[in-house]
């Protein structure tokens, strides 16, 4: 029963990031923009934030210090996205391309910056975990759920739950969600009722960069007690996972602990008697989100509910 | 007359791209500068001035490095740019050329009965290898509908994951942490250029890393140049590269064209690996770590600067290169190798703003023409405003072909 509570805990620690960058991947292509940045604003979101944290342990610890470097990783993250949409919106550039130019950036000017700011030139970022929450009071008291998700936890993982609520609220509730739909849907009929395309679309663009931000944060801190600039791929795991919950929220929570899960699997199979005696190496493993991530694609990508207009420059000459 | 050809070539579409391409340079290094300003004002200017000069200060064998780190910048930049020609965006060079890598060195490893054909087998099996790797997002995207960005940026994991798996348990030198040394016969041969790329000091000779897979990869470019631009097969890829519904209207097959770019996008990032890897014992090997290989990016930013001709392709590898070189002599001056990649990653970044660049250009050139008030001159120069929409029509199409 250990194994079971350890492995629920561990597909949170996974899941969260999954979902936070995933909702942000979702609101900028529902506003027309496909950002492919996600995993190096991540890298950069967690880069600053944990920089922060280095620099700031000795004073502060605990959930205070972790709630102050979220909003440094979201600003980080937000502020990085709005390259990519000067160049997407703006510059009418292919949205593609400027992307992938911004995933080269990140980890590279990561790396620079780290090692010219740490004494001996040292890549890696250490941290300390005093984040952990042992047990959330009284709900962590809870036979069998309180064990699986309010001990052993932290406090991103109720951000990022409050964040997919908010999401939902927004993307289907607020005039913002509709505009923003209509942005990303058809962007000259928005135009003609009066909304701004490019305004709508800068916003998604920066939501998406501050949850990317916030989710390399989110990432990096359970699962680790160092930062390398580098988030392991999961910025582009969590475009897939947004491609699997059909741009919808609630759909990407449940793609997200699907792959969260898997992740788990990769991470800790040796924890799990019957797939550590099987004669497969950890390669194998660690394969083994990606391979799940074509084969759901594949069965999941025919009927594509993606917004029409996602990845096209909005000229307003244009008929 | 001699003044309009002038100003029809300024005007004209290829001469506006590649200065689009050179003003991305210039702002990219310009923006390396900055950070070398910021991280440490003293070396600044040395620094930048290694960058710049970078290829040319280690002497012959220096340039013949930089030559070796074009070589797989040739092939994954072809990779990239052939995709990109008919429409499909390769993100997936990174996982291509570390497999195709990976087949070359266990063959060369373990196929030693060969004899003298030992390393043409490798570069072919690397070749096919590859090509499966470029298969399999072809085949998703045509008959299952994944976006090839997804699905490649997904084979990059897999190969990079498929390739430690290799390398680890099959020809792992534990004493150097790398891949093992692959036998002297898959070795690619040296072809006379260790005696035209390398520096004496007294009876030692210094030589490159660099080998005939350099050539190898000069000739394939201009094969592919062929392939691309004169024969019907290159003319049928293109043209569903350009519109899709076009080319189905003309009766071509898409989705066997897809799955075809796919193959030849991915065995020619194969090629790469197998010739940067088959290069003897004091060239580059395959370290078991869980990072992308560098080369399949940057193939992207040499399939822009090329403009996706293949014969670009082989300039801006060689300018790459030249960087990369530059950037190994920074470490002297305590800067971070990794500012080469920021340099690039700007490139990158600026030369997507091609479009206004194209836009802009004619502007001025009209602005300059007016001045000089010839009729004739003016005519030329709308000719060319009128082939640069037809050129940016064209490329809209190619953009939204890869994005759908």
């Amino acid at each position: 029963m250990n194994v079971v509570y350890l492995i629920v805990q561990q597909t949170m620690f996974f899941s969260i990031p999954l979902l936070i960058v995933a909702l942000g991947g979702m609101f900028t292509e529902r506003g027309g923009v496909t950002n492919i940045a996600l995993d190096g604003t991540m890298i950069m979101g967690a880069f600053t934030s944990i920089l922060f944290i280095n620099n700031m342990q000795d004073s502060m610890s605990g959930t205070g210090l972790l709630l102050i470097a979220c909003v440094i990783a979201a600003l980080t993250g937000g502020i990085f996205s709005l390259l990519l949409a000067y160049s997407a919106i703006n510059m009418k550039a292919d949205q593609i391309i400027g992307g992938t130019a911004l995933n080269m950036f990140a980890p590279a000017f990561c790396v620079f910056a780290a090692r010219t700011v740490q004494d001996l030139g040292v890549q890696q970022i250490q941290f300390n975990n005093t984040f952990r929450v042992m047990k959330v009071p009284v709900l962590g008291d809870i036979p069998i759920i309180g064990k699986m998700f309010f001990q052993n936890t932290y406090i991103t993982t109720l951000i990022g739950i409050i964040i997919l609520i908010i999401a939902v609220v927004v993307i289907y509730k607020t005039r913002f969600g509709l505009r923003l739909r209509a942005c990303g849907e058809h962007p000259q009929a928005a135009d003609s009722v009066g909304i701004n395309v490019y305004k709508m679309r800068y916003a998604g663009v920066f939501i998406s960069g501050v949850l990317g931000g916030l989710g390399g944060l989110v990432f990096i801190i359970p699962t680790s007690t160092n930062f390398d600039s580098n988030v392991a791929g999961y910025g582009f795991l969590a475009l897939a996972v947004m491609i699997f919950g059909q741009w919808k929220p609630v759909r990407i929570a449940l793609a997200a602990a699907f792959f969260g899960f898997m992740k788990t699997i990769a991470a800790a199979y040796n924890l799990i008697p019957f797939l550590d005696n099987l004669p497969v190496t950890s390669e194998f493993y660690k394969a083994i989100p990606f391979v799940a991530t074509l084969i759901v694609l594949a069965l999941s990508s025919k009927k594509s509910s993606a917004p029409a207009a996602v990845a096209q420059p909005y000229d307003k000459g244009s008929r | 007359m001699n003044n309009n050809r002038i100003l029809r070539v300024l005007s004209g579409e290829g001469f506006n791209k590649a200065v689009s391409s050179i003003i991305a340079i210039i702002i990219g290094l310009l923006f390396g500068f900055l950070i070398l300003i910021i991280a440490n004002p003293d070396n600044a200017v040395q620094g930048f001035l290694t960058i710049l000069g970078g290829g040319f200060m280690g002497g012959g064998q220096g340039f013949g490095q930089v030559l070796y780190y074009a070589t797989p910048l040739i092939m994954t930049g072809l990779s990239v740019g052939c995709a990109f020609k008919t429409g499909l965006f390769n993100i997936g060079a990174s996982g291509q050329f570390i497999i195709g890598g990976a087949t070359a060195i266990y063959v060369g490893v373990y196929w030693t009965s060969l004899g003298s054909v030992h390393w043409i087998v490798a570069i072919l099996c690397a070749a096919l290898v590859g090509g499966l790797w470029g298969a399999l997002p072809g085949l998703l995207k045509a008959f299952f509908n994944v976006h090839e960005v997804i699905a490649t940026i997904m084979m990059n994991y897999i190969g990079m994951y498929t390739a430690n798996y290799v390398i680890s348990h099959y020809a792992y030198d534990a004493n150097r942490n790398l891949s093992m040394d692959v036998a002297k016969t898959a070795e690619i041969p040296k072809w006379g250029l260790d005696d035209i790329f390398y520096n004496q000091f007294g009876a030692y000779k210094e030589t490159s890393s660099l080998n005939g897979g350099f050539i190898i990869a000069v000739v394939i470019a201009i094969i592919v140049y062929i392939v691309f631009y004169k024969t019907i097969f290159g003319y049928e890829l293109m043209a569903v590269g350009h519109n899709k519904d076009a080319g189905k209207y003309a009766g071509i097959n898409s989705k066997k064209q897809i799955i075809m770019s796919m193959i030849i996008a991915g065995a020619l990032a194969g090629i790469g690996g197998a010739l940067v890897f088959l290069s003897g014992p004091s060239a580059r090997h395959i370290a078991i770590v869980d990072e992308l290989a560098v080369d399949g990016f940057n193939g992207i930013s040499v399939a822009l600067l090329g403009l996706s001709n293949p014969i670009g392709i082989i300039f801006s590898s060689i300018f790459i290169g030249y960087l990369d070189q530059g950037g190994t002599y920074l470490q002297s001056l305590n800067y971070m190798p990794e500012v080469i990649e920021i340099i690039v990653a700007c490139i990158i970044y600026f030369s997507a703003f091609s479009l206004l660049f194209r836009k802009f250009m004619p502007t001025l050139i009209k602005k300059f023409n007016k001045t000089d008030d010839t009729g004739i001159a003016n005519k030329f120069d709308d000719a060319g405003i009128a082939n640069d929409k037809i050129a940016n029509n064209i490329d809209n199409a190619e953009t939204q072909g890869g994005q759908k």
